[in-house]
């Protein structure tokens, strides 16, 4: 941090209003010039509608705030980039067909020539140590890559305050800590970045100051640096979290085994998966970790059957299924749950009687001759919301009625109540809140314990170390070999990921 | 059959004429649908400008004030097309068929007192130089101003699309609609101005069908053209030039086509008024079998709504 | 200014409501529109949807009003269930020309033989023509991923074509002093798609159309095939997920519509028309599209809506008779009330909510 101390922004009495539901509530706090302030709060916490509201994206109801002494009303993100607010998105607000020098120009008010501009990008890019070719389509690039145009084209415009929206959610350990390095060289040369984020030890390793939020208030302001991650995150949450609890009882027979799986991916810019090989034991929890974008999505739906393989390269309990379809799969006793809960794991529009349908007919025997039996789906779809908790105002209600959370606890539910022996699920509590999360993964523990083979892919490392047995990393479509979780580093978790991913350290200038 | 009846001189500049209409909506399309948004309207929109252009020109006995009432006309109906799909978020595919339901009916109705008289001609323009030259003079150079105009609407919209922030924009919106809005774009304003760009193409290549080639009024007389432009489209990947091979390829058909019926080839004359749609389905098949480069030409964004909430 | 708001469920009330409000809203504009053209509006609306139900001569046009619904309803019902899946045959018009060529041809190989089963097997013709036609662009979607949207309307004019070189080659009337034309099917008593019941209208194709309501009620609500299409149409990821195979679906989905259009166009052929003819194609294909929208591409709701649109029909015969209404103004109204249905479609998943502060 600068010495000089003096305040850049002030957010007073924001509030923002949503039907049904309030985002923001007398939200006040302020960013001082150069210094890293973190926005720390869960899932739903009111993060997203603050940032937004700053960079202009949407307008508080009330509220002021001032940049400068001035004061600062941003009718449009325009107006926030002209008077020196910068933000790089948690979901890239990039273009997969255009290049990286048409992505950049697409951000600035006023871009110079496409060869004057390409010549820029790369020299901010050298100089702080983000290396990239202005000519290449996004499309082709990593997560990480990604992340580095939306960074560049922040930087180009030499910006006062740069937000940051959960940021590393798509990095390495490694990726991780290069960005860190970047953002102090900013904050050095007087910055101020906003970070967003849940993940409690990196804002205790980079962030001067943190403000808490707790659905759409402040709760707490305080110096991370002087916190530990404990009591961070009681103050997120507002309630002591238990851990799962795991019962010692030995893995049993392999149940899931995938050999010399290689699959193309169904998207144009997908990845490929590469001689994916391996095995699951029943009562054994695998954890496969790796950056976005590495063959998470095309691992679940080759697993799942909605790619078929090689008969031989996926065999569920000895019995080769590789070319069946979902239902198929089903039959013989595999369930999965994809990343994203609408339009993919269930319909938005259907209610949740016919979502229980959609997956479960095959093991629930919903349907005799194809004829649908409504009233046992019915008793399913309830059954499912009484045990998994999930607060809806019927099983008539749609889908997308549901806040993130009750949803994926209806997804989950939906698939662990068929009886399975062998679960996959991709990012089970991605967007969620922390009680949700919590459950959902105690169900998952349970269902091991009760003798499954489950498969769970994530981005989160910490979810992953709490609950997996054994640990497993994705990088470019190829599997790293599972080695057990336990003695795990995060340097080793890091490198299984793909270490930084050729990306060099930031050149921090003395 | 006479088959040294086909000049093929002629046969060139017929083919420009004959193209014309479909180059002139299909390049409209283009806009439209690089801005994401497929607009299935484009048989009504060209009908519609057809009559306009037409009952314009008659009653004022000036051919251009037809072409320009033709565009103003079709880019008025889509605009019924763009406040239905980007306001009231009502299905693309569906309000499409909509506006060409509408656009024949409305047509029909528009046409009544107009059918069977002749419109005021539109003049052949005479470049000097050029137009004198042998061979390529006729051919080339001996056309009408719209012609001339749909080429350069060819020209004009490749180097928007490739060189200028306008083009840019319009491609980023048809790409991520959401990546644009986070941007701060305009994406519904954006789009409805191509929307209306679209129309007044389609209009003035459905005047020139109705006052230069065929040229008189008939209900219906659109035949299809509107939906082979939308082919064109898909045919020429979303690619300026491509579509203007497409549209003359598919012209030279048409004209090869009409030239053999003359020439009396002992093919009944239904089998080869039906070849062009034949050939259109050809196209398309050939097109969408490299499915991989189809679907990475092709905007990401195409025919999603767009609703922003936050 | 006004935002628009997403309902968490989808409102049932506007569910059902919106088609009759888009009735009501396209009898307005009609009415501005007919009183543009210098008719009285009054006059025009009540010809138009009241004469034929209790006009004079109103017997009559009760059962005018069954014939043409019938292919409307037939048709639309396939319609529906590809609408639904989000599989867009467009191309009714041209499956419905092939099955009266398909049915027509059976029945002039017989002539003049009579046979109990010349009939049945003319309708088993019928549907297969109309389903040999929606094969194409299905196998091509499925087999290429040509657009079916495209091929299928080229090839409604391709049918267009065929179909003139029927009534002017293959199955001219060889004694019809050389006019362009077929034989009279309805005076052909094996093939005459008659009336059940005299002086009601009924006949054959009024009753596969009730029967092609039932089944695909059935079908939508009861049983896992129904549900798939919905499942496919509204989340066609969830589909994959949900073990749904996509080809499959192309092909059942195009493949119905193609027969029961088919089958309307050889009822059609062998009674009301009576004769492959030049003209005989008189747009039903695409009026169905309208009328499938209509009903919310539900059985019952495209029941209700056939019956609406075969009263324009009617009642647009007799304005134009009686008070020199344009055919095309009856066209015209018909796509208006697709637009306003459109329009108003939105108040079923969104709230309207009036801003006086200035929406950002």
């Amino acid at each position: 941090m600068t010495g000089t101390e003096k305040v850049l922004l002030t957010v007073e009495g924001l509030t923002k209003a949503y039907p049904g539901v309030v985002a923001n509530s007398n939200v006040s706090f302020r960013i001082m010039e150069g210094e890293v302030h973190s926005l720390l709060g869960e899932n739903g916490a009111g993060k997203s509608t603050l940032v937004k509201m700053i960079y202009g994206l949407v307008r508080p109801d009330t509220g002021r705030m001032t940049l400068r002494g001035q004061v600062y009303e941003p009718s449009a993100p325009k107006a926030a980039r002209a008077a020196g607010v910068a933000m790089v998105f948690q979901h890239f607000s990039l273009f997969e067909a255009l290049n990286v020098a048409e992505n950049v120009a697409l951000g600035m008010e006023n871009p110079p020539k496409q060869s004057e501009l390409s010549q820029r990008i790369r020299q901010v890019s050298e100089a702080y140590g983000l290396p990239l070719d202005p000519a290449r389509l996004v499309g082709d690039l990593s997560a990480g890559e990604r992340q580095r145009v939306e960074i560049i084209r922040c930087l180009l415009q030499d910006p006062k305050l740069l937000i940051m929206d959960e940021p590393t959610s798509v990095l390495t350990p490694q990726e991780v800590e290069i960005l860190f390095k970047t953002l102090r060289q900013l904050s050095a040369e007087g910055t101020a970045i906003l970070y967003i984020s849940h993940k409690l030890e990196e804002i205790r390793a980079l962030c001067d100051e943190a403000t808490v939020l707790r659905r759409g208030k402040v709760v707490d302001t305080c110096q991370p640096r002087e916190k530990s991650a404990r009591e961070l995150a009681e103050m997120m949450v507002g309630e002591t979290l238990t851990p799962p609890e795991r019962s010692g009882k030995a893995p049993g027979p392999v149940a899931l085994d995938v050999s010399g799986l290689s699959a193309r991916s169904p998207n144009p810019f997908g990845t490929a998966l590469q001689n994916i090989h391996l095995t699951v034991q029943r009562g054994e929890i695998l954890g496969i970790a790796g950056v976005a974008g590495n063959g998470q999505d095309e691992l679940l739906l080759a697993l799942s059957g909605e790619i078929r393989t090689a008969k031989d390269a996926v065999k569920i309990d000895g019995k080769g299924v590789g070319d069946l379809g979902p239902n198929e799969r089903r039959a013989v006793g595999l369930v999965s749950a994809p990343e994203e809960r609408l339009g993919h794991a269930a319909a938005p529009d259907m209610s949740l009687t016919e979502n229980a349908l959609l997956s479960g007919a095959v093991r629930k025997e919903l349907t005799s001759r194809g004829f649908i039996d409504w009233a046992k789906t019915r008793t399913f779809a309830a059954g499912i919301v009484k045990e998994f908790d999930v607060r809806t105002p019927g099983i008539g209600t749609a889908a997308r009625a549901l806040s993130g959370g009750n949803l994926q606890k209806f997804v989950i539910g939906r698939e662990l109540s068929q009886d399975p022996s062998v679960i996959v699920v991709n990012q089970p509590t991605w967007g969620v809140d922390a009680a949700a999360a919590a459950s959902i993964r105690q169900a998952l523990i349970d269902r091991a314990s009760g003798g499954a083979a489950v498969v769970v892919i994530s981005q989160d490392l910490d979810e992953l170390l709490e609950i997996a047995d054994r640990f497993a990393a994705l990088n470019g479509g190829r599997l790293s070999a599972p080695r057990p979780t336990q003695g795990l580093t995060v340097d080793e978790i890091g490198l299984m990921m793909g270490g930084a991913h050729g990306m060099e350290v930031a050149h921090v200038h003395p | 059959m006479d088959l040294s009846a086909i000049n093929p001189l002629v046969l060139i500049a017929s083919l420009m004429v004959s193209a014309t209409p479909i180059l002139l909506a299909a390049i409209g399309e283009l806009v439209v649908e690089k801005s994401g948004v497929l607009n299935l309207g484009v048989e009504g929109m060209m009908i519609v400008g057809a009559i306009c252009g037409f009952a314009t020109a008659v009653e004022t006995g000036s051919p251009l004030l037809g072409f320009i009432a033709a565009a103003a006309g079709s880019a008025l109906l889509s605009l019924i097309f763009a406040v239905l799909t980007q306001f009231l978020l009502a299905n693309q595919v569906a309000t499409g068929l909509a506006l060409t339901l509408f656009g024949l009916g409305f047509s029909a109705m528009l046409g009544q007192g107009y059918v069977g008289l002749k419109p005021p001609s539109t003049p052949t323009l005479h470049i000097p130089v050029l137009s004198d030259l042998p061979v390529v003079g006729t051919m080339l150079f001996s056309h009408d101003l719209m012609v001339y105009v749909s080429l350069a609407l060819v020209a004009a919209v490749w180097a928007t699309l490739k060189y200028t922030r306008v083009g840019l924009i319009l491609r980023a919106v048809g790409e991520n609609h959401d990546a644009a809005h986070a941007l701060g774009y305009k994406v519904i304003r954006i789009r409805i101005l191509a929307i209306m760009f679209g129309g007044a193409c389609a209009g003035l290549g459905g005047a020139y069908l109705s006052l230069v080639r065929v040229p008189q009024w008939t209900e219906g007389m659109t035949a299809g053209a509107g939906w082979i432009a939308l082919a064109i489209v898909v045919f020429g990947s979303w690619k300026p030039w491509r579509v203007l091979l497409g549209a003359y390829l598919f012209g030279g058909i048409s004209v090869l086509q009409l030239n053999l019926q003359a020439a009396g080839l002992k093919v009944p004359v239904q089998y080869l008024s039906m070849s062009p749609y034949l050939i259109t389905i050809l196209v398309l098949v050939i097109m969408s079998a490299n499915r991989s480069r189809a679907a990475l030409s092709a905007p990401a964004s195409l025919g999603r709504s767009f609703h922003a909430s936050h | 200014m006004f935002i628009l708001e997403k309902r968490p469920n989808p409102s049932r009330f506007w569910t059902g409501a919106t088609p009759v409000l888009a009735v009501v809203l396209t009898m307005i504009a009609g009415g501005l529109l007919f009183a543009a053209l210098g008719k009285n509006p009054f006059e025009a609306i009540r010809t138009i949807f009241l004469d034929p139900l209790i006009g004079d001569n109103a017997w009559y046009y009760r059962a005018q009003l069954l014939v043409k619904a019938a292919p409307l309803v037939l048709i639309a019902i396939g319609l529906s269930l590809g609408f639904r899946a989000g599989i867009w045959n467009i191309g009714a018009e041209g499956q419905y020309i092939l099955g009266a060529i398909f049915g027509a041809g059976v029945g002039l190989w017989f002539y003049p033989s009579q046979h109990w089963y010349i009939f049945p097997l003319m309708i088993i013709a019928g549907g297969f023509g109309g389903w040999l036609w929606a094969m194409i662009p299905a196998i091509l979607k499925t087999r290429f991923g040509t657009n079916e949207i495209l091929v299928s309307l080229m090839l409604v004019y391709v049918a267009k074509n065929l179909l003139a070189s029927m009534a002017v080659g293959l199955m001219r009337n060889p004694e019809g002093s050389g006019f362009p034309g077929s034989r009279d099917l309805s005076a052909y008593p094996s093939a005459a798609n008659l009336e059940i019941f005299a002086g009601t209208g009924i006949h054959w194709g009024v009753v596969a159309a009730v029967i092609a309501v039932i089944a695909s009620y059935i079908l939508l609500q009861r049983h896992m095939l129904g549900f798939q299409i919905r499942l496919t149409g509204q989340a066609p990821r969830a589909a994959r997920f949900a073990g749904v195979k996509p080809e499959r679906l192309v092909v059942f989905c195009m493949g119905m519509s193609g027969i029961l259009a088919g089958l309307a166009g050889m009822f059609e052929v062998a009674g009301p028309a009576g004769k492959i003819s030049i003209d005989f194609a008189s747009g039903y294909g695409f009026t169905a599209i309208i009328v499938a929208f209509l009903g919310r591409l539900h059985p019952i709701g495209i029941l209700l809506a056939g019956l609406l649109m075969a009263l324009t029909y009617v009642g647009g015969d007799i304005a134009q008779s009686n008070i020199g209404l344009p055919s095309a103004a009856i066209q015209a109204f018909q796509g208006m009330l697709l637009f306003f249905l459109l329009a108003v479609d939105l108040l079923s998943n969104y709230r309207i909510r009036f801003n006086l502060k200035e929406a950002h």
